[in-house]
């Protein structure tokens, strides 16, 4: 007798225990520990941490094996951990001209006060894949010189001081929190930002390229980025002062564009602005010449490029929302399936009696306009 | 994560409170999509996220849940959302339609007709009715607003125009209450007239999109159609070949490369419940 061709427990416990296999491999080859991802594979654990939203390296470590690497399944395991969380405040905003500089760089002036700062960079290394890597080289220690880099002015606050550049004074609003409420189109400027945090690394990167080609041309320069660690403060209502709870490594992008004005506004550079958790300056830099070109709006500027389109840009951005739809695809459809077969079944049935008509008409057509 | 404990139904009693004013509101503006702040669920988006979170939030202890998926209780999707539960609820389990307090069900209505007291959590993949005439939002909203379903007239019309007849198979909007035009999910449009009066309560939990509306009990729902081309349901040939059932609605089941084919229910418990043998009786029906 037939037996529907379904899973049951059995087969997806089966599954989950081969999945075990192929994610410990070969049991000859020791198993990674997570503090060799944290600390040789950091730039993964930073991306996983800035789209998952959550600063835990750890976590996203246990993440990214818990994944076998796949950085998108990494960022939902720990986003639906994350969301598990109690909610205990809202930090102060992070004091990023304060924060310990470790790369700082800017493409607008050729020197500027603090310096340019090259850190830890792929951009002057010549991509040859390096033989020498293999095994575990001795790795000198890195040259070090002792504090200055922890107050040093930001490039955007320099063009502030001859108003070149619009103002960016504290709205004194409470940032709405996408996470925990419903969010509305059209989006205010704190929430779009952060969903462009969030937002996949590669969807905001093609999107940015895409205005960089005239699809929303703004005209970007790097005012700045920085990168090192900044210290997160909570306001204590019951001590009266602000506690800081400890440094998380962050990347920030000021973005200068240019505008021409309007008969209100003189012309000035605009900003786009980017952060985001760890160190992304691919993901800074892309979500700020995003969040540039879904401005606007703001700057009465003709909205035509996909860049530019606030509910396309926002609401496709998210990767863990992409892929669980996507992949959703592979779900049973049969039902819906069958609905379609059935009507298409019709639709032919249809056609068919048509065409014999048509046929018919054909044959008793008289000669004479045959002819014609 | 070990030492990880997690609340009752898996969601904190906060975000609980929130997902069950939407429903109230939901309720409360039949056909209405209510926007919520759905939080990331364990399992992927497009998966249940929404009807997941709906159950979550209704469900109790003494609760007795049933989960389909394309009309059956042993389609992997169910069984992994049924285990969900069961770990973070402890709640009794059932896979008859009769003896379930809630029904989680992603693609079909049971064909058993439902009670008074029982509620039907639909998963919904996309809840705008109107989406893939108009993509954008801000626009669909306002179009409700206005009960301007213009759009969605013309479609119908040009699909008998090109076809002769509503190409719609699925997913077949409905309108609620006579305001609200509503995206029923995708079941097949063989079960849009159960929507009509059901003494059961029926939520709908859209995650990725963050929406939840609802059908309460004893609401008039119509499907669309005009009146030289009333709606009518898909019919079936003949009857299932494992029950015998007619009226109901059929999986095709492909038997081999020669075109062989049955026609067997799609509801898994009607079916075996109408079968005299459980021999045959696919596994883990729990």
């Amino acid at each position: 007798m037939y037996v529907a061709v379904k899973g049951g427990e059995a087969a997806i416990d089966h599954a989950h225990r081969l999945l075990a296999d192929r994610r410990r491999g070969d049991r000859t080859v020791p198993a990674i520990t997570e503090a060799q991802i944290t600390e040789q594979l950091s730039l993964a654990v930073d991306r996983v941490m800035a789209e998952a939203s959550l600063y835990d390296p750890g976590l996203a470590a246990l993440a990214i094996r818990q994944a076998r690497g796949d950085m998108i399944e990494a960022i939902f395991i720990l986003r639906a951990y994350r969301t598990t969380l109690p909610r205990f405040g809202s930090s102060q905003p992070l004091d990023t001209r304060h924060m310990r500089i470790e790369r700082r760089i800017s493409a607008t002036y050729k020197d500027l006060p603090g310096g340019q700062l090259l850190g830890p960079t792929f951009d002057y290394t010549h991509r040859l894949i390096d033989p020498d890597l293999v095994g575990d080289p001795e790795v000198p220690e890195p040259a070090r010189r002792d504090g200055g880099l922890d107050n040093i002015a930001r490039v955007a606050d320099i063009l502030d001081g001859e108003s070149l550049i619009e103002t960016e004074a504290d709205a004194d609003i409470v940032p709405g929190d996408i996470t925990r409420e419903p969010s509305e189109f059209p989006m205010s400027r704190p929430e779009r930002l952060q969903s462009l945090a969030r937002g996949d690394e590669g969807f905001l990167l093609a999107l940015a390229y895409s205005t960089q080609r005239g699809y929303g041309r703004s005209h970007p320069f790097v005012g700045e980025i920085r990168i090192g660690l900044a210290e997160v403060e909570i306001d204590v209502p019951e001590l009266g002062v602000a506690v800081t709870l400890g440094e998380v490594r962050i990347t920030e992008c000021q973005m200068v564009n240019q505008f021409k004005g309007t008969a209100d506004k003189p012309p000035q550079f605009t900003r786009g602005y980017g952060l985001v958790f760890g160190q992304s300056e691919r993901k800074a830099m892309a979500m700020s010449l995003c969040d540039r070109a879904l401005r606007a709006a703001e700057y009465g500027e003709e909205i035509v490029a996909p860049a530019q389109d606030e509910e396309f840009v926002i609401s496709h951005c998210d990767n863990v929302q992409a892929t669980g739809f996507v992949e959703h695809l592979k779900l049973p459809h049969y039902v819906d399936f069958q609905a379609e077969l059935g009507l298409v079944r019709r639709l032919r049935t249809a056609w068919e009696e048509r065409g014999v008509l048509l046929e018919d008409d054909d044959s008793e057509a008289p000669l004479g306009e045959a002819a014609q | 994560m070990n030492g990880v404990a997690y609340n009752f139904a898996y969601l904190d009693e906060q975000t609980k409170r929130m997902i069950r004013r939407a429903i109230l509101k939901a309720i409360a503006i039949p056909g209405y999509q209510v926007p919520f702040a759905a939080r990331e669920m364990p399992m992927p988006y497009g998966w249940g996220t929404g009807g997941v979170q709906v159950t979550a939030a209704i469900i109790g202890p003494n609760d007795r849940l049933k989960v389909i998926d394309q009309g059956a209780d042993d389609t992997t999707n169910a069984v992994s959302i049924r285990a969900f539960f069961r770990k973070v609820t402890n709640v009794a389990v059932t896979t008859h339609t009769g003896d379930a307090t809630i029904i989680q069900t992603r693609h079909r209505i049971p064909e058993q007709p439902l009670a008074a007291g029982q509620i039907l959590v639909y998963q919904v993949p996309i809840p705008e009715p109107l989406r893939f005439l108009e993509p954008r939002e801000t626009e669909t909203r306002v179009m409700h607003g206005l009960e301007d379903y213009g759009l969605m007239h013309v479609k119908l019309y040009e699909d008998i125009a090109h076809h002769g007849r509503i190409a719609t198979a699925y997913a077949y909007p409905v309108k609620v209450a006579d305001r609200y035009v509503m995206d029923p999910s995708p079941i097949p449009k063989f079960d849009n007239p159960k929507m009509h009066m059901s003494p059961a309560l029926q939520l709908f939990g859209a995650g990725r999109e963050k929406r939840i509306y609802a059908v309460p009990p004893y609401t008039e729902v119509k499907s669309l159609d005009f009146e030289d081309h009333p709606f009518e349901i898909q019919t079936f040939d003949q009857p299932c070949a494992l029950c015998g059932a007619r009226n109901v609605y059929l999986d095709e089941v492909i038997l081999d490369d020669r075109g062989g084919r049955m026609f067997v229910c799609s509801d898994t418990d009607g079916c075996d419940s109408r079968r005299p043998t459980t021999n045959d009786q696919p596994e883990a029906r729990s």
